[in-house]
């Protein structure tokens, strides 16, 4: 069923991607696909027919007002969203061909796969160390030499190791704001995730820090699918290489970011980002 | 910016100006905190009294009895004709087998119900089962001295046939329950105060719903929940009831927990519930007696602020 699912797709893509007129013609393949996605809060409709192909090794932006349901997007990419209660959903989201919603595809599965950062930085009061081993312990690594190792080079992904490295025993919260939001940047990357989602990781950062964790995206994307909610518009055009406009729960416009910036198809897009609402 | 000018009324500045409240202010902040320290100060002398007297009458205690053969003496026969002894070891024992035996029953199942209410029961579990707790806690303890000697002693033995009438055990039973509510409610006052975004950090890394009970919130809570094991020791420690009713008056230094025992408390209550004459060791016994129970529950109370810093995780 998911092998028939994962060439269906692939078979799709192929027979898409010349059609899909902006998109580049090297286009990469999608890992998540989001299809008439709904959502409600209650009776609150969040989402509305989201439809949105994201692919691998690029760094997506999702830009909006606030309350147009960014937050609420990223986070049902993950299913977290459902911790709220009273939450329901329609539509589908496939991550690599499966679609998440599925009753026999497990949360705990998808969200080793997918590792979130969240607009607070929020380590656990434990030691540097053990906030990034954490993951990988929980499942199941238990050797402290690989253990170390994965420290070790999470930290450094995470562009925070020389900051660190003498103190990994010290608890995380002695650490400023911006150490602590790329100690959890690090802690995301320790299970080695395929896709990071990041709600406005950097709104509580100053200049520099966030200079760091741009320059950190910059570089993750080599290795892992990147999908960050910003509210700064030059953040997302110095970073992502896709931009989605969302407004009121729709997405209305999705295209590669120099475009959205430059020449926007929809004029509600054009005054977003050059400031005239929102 | 209003234009002052366009106005009818005095700005708001020479209306407070007006009313010139200040004065009226100044000599209630000036009386306020004397009368409040005057307040303060009447339960801190009572504290104050109650343990000068204790002292007082526990050095009178040791003027008739050798301070050495009392806290060293594995004999308690404060009744005895011929030759009455005053160690108080028994009677440490018979206190310690009660608050062993209630904290292994409380611990277990307090942490599980704290667990429980904080991680797992729906909003409106919690409202029914926070009220019930309460309750248990709020049970005249002489209630629970009768359900251990009328209904759990006779139950044990029909598990243990050995089980004397007057034991350690079921009264230790009892007592416990009586004081998993507080582990419950304090621990779940911890774990509740453990922010959202710590649990959601480890959720979305994919851990299980237990998972981040045993290695987020718990962790985070220890200092809390330390504390509330402490003093619900402390509270086995001094509970008097429960094992007047249930435990016996035999004060007995060893390792039994199937025979008649005697804690402090009781002991207490024994002679304070007699006609011991005034002046006689054994009435000057009991403030020894109770001056060595307000040293192990003071020892608790230390204990457990030292645990709350020391186990302190910062968030
Ligand atoms: N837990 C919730 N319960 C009910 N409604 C919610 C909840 N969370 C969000 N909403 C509603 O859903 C809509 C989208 O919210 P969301 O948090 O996704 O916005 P956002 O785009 O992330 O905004 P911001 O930029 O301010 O973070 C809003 O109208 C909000 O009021
Ligand atoms: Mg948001």
């Amino acid at each position: 069923m998911v092998q028939l699912m994962n060439r269906t797709d692939k078979e799709t893509q192929a027979a898409v991607s010349p059609v899909e007129a902006p998109i580049r013609e090297t286009a990469k393949p999608v890992v998540y696909d989001t299809k008439q996605l709904n959502l409600w809060y209650g009776s609150h409709h969040a989402l509305k027919n989201i439809d949105l192909p994201i692919r691998e090794n690029e760094v997506t932006a999702i830009i909006g007002p606030s309350g147009c349901g960014k937050s609420t997007y990223i986070k049902t990419l993950n299913r977290m969203v459902e911790l709220v209660d009273g939450v329901r959903t329609s539509g589908e989201i496939l991550y690599r061909g499966r679609n998440i919603f599925d009753a026999k595809y497990s949360v705990e599965e998808l969200r080793t796969r997918v590792g979130m950062v969240f607009q607070k930085p929020n380590p656990f009061p434990k030691s540097i160390y053990d906030n990034i081993a954490y993951g990988p312990r929980i499942h199941g690594i238990k050797n402290k030499k690989i253990l170390d190792e994965i420290v070790e080079q999470s930290l450094r992904g995470a562009a925070i190791w020389d900051e660190v490295k003498d103190r990994l025993s010290t608890n995380a919260y002695s650490l400023s704001g911006g150490q602590q939001q790329r100690i959890c940047i690090a802690r995301a990357l320790a299970i080695e995730p395929d896709v990071i989602l990041m709600d406005e990781p950097t709104s509580a950062l100053d200049p520099i820090s966030t200079l760091k964790v741009e320059e950190l995206v910059q570089e993750l994307k080599e290795n892992y699918s990147i999908i960050i909610v910003t509210h700064n518009m030059q953040q997302a055009a110095r970073i992502s290489d896709k931009t989605a406009f969302f407004l009121n729960g729709e997405v209305i416009e999705f295209d590669d970011t120099n475009k959205i910036f430059q020449n926007p198809a929809d004029q509600r897009t054009e005054d977003y980002i050059s400031g005239r609402f929102g | 910016m209003v234009n002052p000018t366009t106005r009818e009324r005095a700005s708001v500045q020479e209306l407070i100006a007006k009313a010139g409240n200040n004065k009226r202010k100044k000599i209630i902040e000036k009386i306020i905190p004397v009368i409040l320290f005057l307040i303060a100060g009447v339960s801190v002398l009572t504290t104050v009294g109650i343990v000068a007297t204790l002292i007082f009458e526990t050095v009178t205690f040791f003027r008739q009895v050798p301070i050495l053969s009392f806290i060293f003496g594995t004999e308690w026969l404060p009744f005895s004709n011929k030759e009455p002894k005053f160690g108080i070891l028994p009677l440490i024992v018979g206190t310690l087998k009660i608050t062993l035996i209630a904290v292994v029953v409380a611990v277990p199942i307090g942490l599980a119900a704290a667990i429980y209410l904080s991680e797992y029961a729906t909003d409106n579990a919690r409202r029914i089962i926070k009220p019930v707790l309460e309750v248990l806690a709020g049970v005249p303890t002489i209630v629970y001295g009768f359900f251990a000697l009328t209904f759990v002693t006779p139950v044990l033995q029909t598990i243990i046939p050995d089980l004397k009438i007057f034991n350690a055990l079921s009264p230790g039973i009892v007592v416990g329950f009586m004081i998993i509510p507080m582990i419950a409610s304090l621990s779940e006052d911890a774990m509740s105060a453990v922010p959202n975004a710590m649990r959601e950090g480890a959720l979305a890394m994919g851990a299980t719903k237990f998972e981040v009970a045993m290695k987020v919130v718990l962790p985070a809570a220890l200092s809390g929940i330390l504390a509330s094991v402490v003093l619900a020791t402390s509270r086995a420690i001094g509970e008097t009831m429960i094992v007047s009713l249930a435990g016996g008056s035999t004060p007995r230094f060893d390792a039994d927990f199937t025979g008649s025992i005697q804690t402090m408390t009781a002991y207490i209550v024994q002679v304070s519930t007699g006609d011991a004459g005034y002046g006689t060791p054994i009435y000057y016994s009991i403030y020894a007696v109770g001056f060595t129970l307000f040293l192990f529950t003071l020892l608790m109370n230390f204990l457990a602020s030292r645990i709350t810093k020391r186990f302190r995780e910062a968030y």
